[in-house]
């Protein structure tokens, strides 16, 4: 709730201090003579300041709430209370006497060397041990974590002989009550020990969320170790080759049958049902058939994703041979075109248009596809890291999985984009 | 015999409810080579469809075709056809889609070039030769659609309401480019136009269509056509015979949509 209400408060202060800076954009050409703008949709352009700021912000959330070193640590959110902390706790013993003992503890978060192997705990402070029948404690939590004390088991008198802990820091306590101070809580346990829960403070903690600059330390590692006996390199491609491989294949079948549903009866009649009934069945629910039918090796990926792309690319080709306009066939025969290089000359090209975008709109499936499928079972590939990553609780890796899936499907929408544009030039402009 | 021959042309559609509409009812025409005739009509009454018997898009339920005494039975590159508008292939080069023809034909660029380069000459798109369709305006695409019936040599050319999307003045410019043409070439013009000014310019014969079923009412020899070849079209309207005919013919249709839309009236 507070990530977002921050969100929305940079939103709005961004817009009104843009605008009050700056100004709004400026439109450019005929745009700029447009009165009507609202409403008008083509007279609508990204504010590319907005973007930059946008991006900006989620960097910011990201770094703030996780007390990134990218940023001056007055502007990270508060975390938990590093360091020594004290406490007393005052023990009753059975004939009624009370002394009064102090627990010093020290809140510590686990730091990694260079290989990223945990080191050892902190050792506990030393304290004296005090005066009474009530010793001084001390002891170690780590962040975001919790301890269920046992103060009087160094005591001279223990909880055997009859003691109990009757207050905390001067306030009274008994079994199930909660105190809170300055570092968090303590409560009573139902046997009469203090339970000490830190405040955790508002910053995720790494196994949730790692700070950015871990994740591109991250990457920096597997950029040159590889990760699983594989390079990055290896693992992106395995995702890339499975997915160009099915979808060429998808498209080498199912181009010439969208064309054949599209040109006579009877493989229309004939293909209908099948591509109809397999049109709306995800390739997800293909995952398990596959892997028991081929294996989890690239067979079984290649054909998930061969499927995956086959009725896509039917229906594109179907409709492209039904976009055909009328006129064009007929003017095509009145020229004396044989059927072939009506087909060759008209049908073709017609229906590019509606083939690149079903080719677009196929890359994508089967980018989602290939990730889902190597999450269930794969040796190498994106989805695999992200998915052996998260068994081993490395939320960098899984974060670093997500960045990289998301860019190279971007990457494949730009391509498919340029290589429309380039051979398709006439496209919604007839 | 050289010409074109429609003999009891009939055409029946059968409806998907039962029941059947007569779109032609026994057309007989015939049309010398080199002529230039134009068919007036109201809506409905099957000029678009007798055009497509003619061209072999439709197969009549009864009657024939012949062309200089053979019968048609499907399109051919004899009879070429100019739609009204969207039948250029946009991807394409204007040049592309003017050679198409003798392309199909498997004649090499060698053999085409020449004949190509006049005819956008001649319609004015020399310096258009190497743009796209969609680069074009809509007198420029129906320009290259005219070169492109032209290149491929056909005996007779087939107008759908070619100048029907154009605006005034392109429209009028148009019409001299057909007259223009049909001179130049001597072809068997047919053209299916809803105005009746262009059918009394560009029609050395008129012939008026009533619907229902679609059928020949009327038919005019006319002098405008010759005259127009050489004058400028506005001086050809200011003739009294034009405005006389023009009258008629308009009058003529008036009555039959006012008979139609009666006949609708009555029926609910």
């Amino acid at each position: 709730m507070i990530p977002l209400l921050i969100y929305v408060g940079i939103f709005v202060v961004a817009f009104f201090a843009v605008r009050a800076v700056a100004g709004g954009i400026a439109r450019t050409g005929f745009s700029s003579l447009k009165t009507v703008t609202f409403g008008d949709e083509s007279a609508v352009t990204p504010d590319r300041r907005a973007s930059v700021i946008s991006i900006l912000t989620l960097f910011f959330l990201w770094a703030t709430f996780t007390g990134s070193a990218l940023i001056p640590s007055f502007l990270h959110m508060p975390g938990p209370p590093l360091g020594l902390h004290t406490f007393e706790h005052t023990v009753q013993n059975a004939e009624g006497e009370t002394d009064t003992a102090t627990v010093t503890f020290l809140l510590f978060e686990t730091e990694q060397d260079a290989e990223g192997n945990d080191l050892p705990d902190p050792e506990p402070p030393v304290v004296e041990p005090g005066d009474g029948f009530a010793l001084n404690d001390s002891l170690i939590i780590e962040a975001y974590g919790s301890e269920l004390a046992r103060l009087q088991d160094n005591d001279e008198l223990t909880r055997d002989d009859g003691t109990t802990i009757v207050a905390v820091n001067g306030q009274p306590i008994s079994p199930g009550d909660r105190l809170d101070f300055g570092f968090g809580t303590i409560s009573m346990s139902t046997r009469g020990s203090l339970n000490i829960l830190p405040d955790q403070g508002w910053q995720m903690e790494p196994i949730w969320l790692p700070a950015p600059e871990s994740v591109a330390v991250r990457f920096w590692d597997i950029l040159w170790n590889g990760f699983r006996n594989f390079s990055l390199a290896e693992h992106l491609g395995y995702s890339l080759f499975r997915v160009v491989v099915g979808f060429v294949l998808g498209a080498l079948v199912g181009i010439p049958l969208g064309y054949a549903m599209g040109l006579s009866n009877w493989f229309r009649g004939w293909f209908d049902p099948i591509v109809e009934f397999m049109r709306p069945v995800p390739p997800l629910a293909l995952i398990p058939l596959v892997i028991i039918w081929a294996g989890i090796g690239e067979t079984g990926k290649i054909v998930l994703l061969f499927l995956a792309a086959l009725w896509i690319m039917a229906i594109a080709a179907r409709a492209g041979v039904s976009g055909v306009n009328i006129s064009k066939v007929h003017a095509a025969y009145s020229l004396g075109a044989s059927k072939w290089q009506i087909m060759r000359h008209v049908i073709m090209p017609n229906s590019l248009p509606e083939i690149f975008t079903g080719a677009r709109v196929a890359m994508g499936v089967c980018w989602g596809t290939v990730v889902a499928a190597e999450l269930v079972a794969a040796e190498q590939g994106a989805g695999m890291m992200i998915m052996v990553a998260s068994r081993f609780q490395n939320t960098d890796i899984v974060i670093l999985g997500i960045i990289l899936i998301g860019i190279i499907g971007f990457g494949i929408d730009i391509l498919m984009r340029w290589a429309e544009r380039i051979l398709v030039p006439w496209k919604g402009r007839s | 015999m050289t010409g074109l021959a429609i003999r009891n042309v009939s055409m029946r559609f059968d409806l998907p409810g039962g029941g059947a509409v007569q779109a032609l009812e026994n057309v007989s025409l015939d049309i010398k080579q080199g002529e230039i005739l134009s068919v007036l009509g109201p809506s409905g009454c099957g000029k678009t469809t007798l055009l497509n018997i003619v061209a072999g898009f439709l197969a009549p339920t009864e009657g024939v075709i012949e062309l200089n005494g053979h019968e048609v039975h499907g399109p051919d590159a004899e009879r070429g056809m100019v739609f009204q508008k969207g039948a250029l292939f946009e991807w394409m080069s204007v040049r592309e889609n003017v050679s198409f023809g003798p392309r199909m034909k498997g004649q090499r660029a060698a053999q085409y070039a020449e004949n190509v380069d006049h005819l956008l000459d001649v319609v004015g798109l020399q310096d258009f030769k190497e743009k796209a369709i969609y680069e074009l305006s809509g007198g420029m695409q129906q320009r290259v659609a005219l070169a492109r019936c032209l290149a491929n040599d056909p005996d007779v050319i087939l107008m759908d309401e070619p100048l029907g999307a154009l605006d005034a003045l392109t429209r009028e410019k148009m019409q001299s480019l057909v007259l223009k043409l049909w001179k130049e070439t001597g072809k068997t013009i047919i053209l299916i136009t809803h105005s009746v000014e262009e059918a009394l310019l560009l029609g050395e014969r008129l012939i008026v269509m009533a619907p229902r079923p679609g059928r020949i009412h009327k038919e005019y020899n006319l002098p405008f056509a010759d005259e127009g070849v050489d004058a400028d079209l506005r001086e050809v309207k200011k003739n009294p015979k034009f405005a006389e005919v023009r009258e008629e013919i308009l009058g003529m249709i008036w009555d039959m949509e006012e008979e139609i839309m009666g006949r609708t009236e009555a029926a609910q």
